[in-house]
């Protein structure tokens, strides 16, 4: 990128007063600043998940078994539908660079161009993050333990969580102690009759996700999840408003007349410092 | 009122129609650079069980923390232009953070093996 940063100056013109030393404007530095600290809130974040899932004696999830559904779909896809968002955000980050890099030749229509597919990835990306806590917060149907510190997964044809026993198809599986979502080695299906004793003696019943409980691990598991995913997705959505404000602003005129777009360039920081911290997301909270 | 006395940096990042071609390429050599490297991750994530044995999971876990601090050097670097500012301000933005998190992160792992060995002993 051409620009005054790239100015060979000794370091008595640069500190020497009447100029930025760092040759950046007052705005972006400031940005950069805000960056630097929610940067710290987030690593504070994935530090603290990092703290919990290091020193707890239970068996942690792992995100390829949590996470492997796709809309629409049955089956299993580990981490596709994760991958799917995180091409999108970063392809929405790439986007946004060429929105820049257009605002640099003063090419209003380039700018429009990319920075409405940005937005749009961003809003698809948001929504992809609404379908996967709703997936995440109905389960899959759920475990009982039994008085004697059994688990079982159950089953039904249906997916009924209400009144599982009573709906076609509802049997019990012998639920691996060393994984969750994963039947045991060897485990067979119980019969209807069987699973009808075991569920009516049932100790308690889990399913799905909320603050105190979820079917995949320890509750601190899914409070990390919301806490940790959650707090980006406001990120998220936040930048797509302050996106589709520039948008608006672009398509004005508005900086066409203030003579340069740094403005699309200071919403970019934001974006691709959204894209930044999923990046590290999806390494410490579903791949590792 | 109207100032004369501040330099307009912003109006300094202007650049050529020859210059733009430039950049555009390397951001899209970034970006194929960026989606190889996300592949790789999932894939090693879905079928590095059927690959390896479980004593693999370890140089595996590594392996993900180098390649996304890669990827996040990429980003940092080329998509916010760090790379192209003056040095001071690189280290202004870069060193108190990794001072700051670099502490961090020690005291977590060496914190939480010590609650792991103490949950361990009196749970």
């Amino acid at each position: 990128m051409a620009g005054d940063a790239s100015k060979a100056l000794s370091n008595d013109v640069l500190w020497g007063g009447g100029r930025s030393p760092f040759s950046i404007s007052y705005g972006k530095m400031m940005m950069w600043f805000f960056l630097v600290s929610d940067a710290l809130t987030f690593s504070g974040l994935l530090t603290a998940y990092g703290f919990v899932r290091h020193s707890t004696t239970e068996v942690w999830p792992i995100g390829e078994e949590v996470f492997r559904a796709l809309p629409g779909l049955t089956g299993s896809y580990p981490l596709i539908y994760v991958a799917l968002m995180t091409a999108i955000l970063i392809f929405s980050s790439v986007t946004m660079v060429l929105a820049v890099e257009a605002g640099h030749r003063m090419d209003k229509k380039g700018v429009i161009k990319w920075l409405f597919l940005t937005v749009l990835g961003g809003a698809f990306f948001v929504g992809s993050q609404a379908w996967e806590w709703s997936h995440f917060i109905h389960g899959g149907g759920g475990y009982i333990t039994t008085p004697q510190g059994g688990k079982y997964w159950v089953h039904n044809d249906t997916h009924d969580t209400h009144d599982p026993a009573n709906a076609p198809g509802f049997h019990l599986v012998q639920a691996d102690a060393e994984h969750y979502l994963i039947p045991a080695e060897g485990a067979h299906h119980l019969d209807h009759a069987a699973s009808l004793k075991l569920w009516n003696e049932r100790a308690n019943y889990v399913n799905g996700a909320n603050m105190t409980e979820n079917e995949y691990g320890p509750p601190q598991y899914a409070n990390f999840f919301f806490f940790i995913t959650g707090f980006h997705g406001f990120h998220v959505f936040s930048g797509v408003v302050i996106n589709i404000i520039v948008l608006i602003m672009v398509i004005q005129g508005v900086f066409h007349r203030r003579g340069h777009y740094e403005m699309v360039e200071k919403a970019g920081l934001y974006w691709h410092f959204v894209d930044l911290v999923w990046v590290f997301v999806f390494t410490f909270f579903y791949l590792l | 009122m109207e100032r004369d006395d501040i330099i307009e940096y912003s109006l300094d990042a202007h650049h050529s129609e020859e210059a733009g071609r430039k950049i555009r390429r390397k951001i899209w050599m970034v970006t194929l650079f960026l989606a190889v490297v996300t592949t790789i991750e999932v894939t090693l994530g879905a079928y590095w069980k059927e690959w390896f044995d479980a004593s693999a999971w370890n140089s595996i876990k590594w392996t993900y923390v180098v390649l996304t601090l890669v990827k996040a050097t990429y980003i940092v670097m080329t998509f916010m232009h760090l790379g192209d500012e003056r040095r001071n301000i690189r280290a202004i933005i870069l060193l108190p953070y990794a001072l700051f998190i670099l502490y961090l992160v020690f005291i977590a792992i060496f914190e939480s093996n010590y609650v792991h060995q103490l949950w361990l002993r009196f749970l």
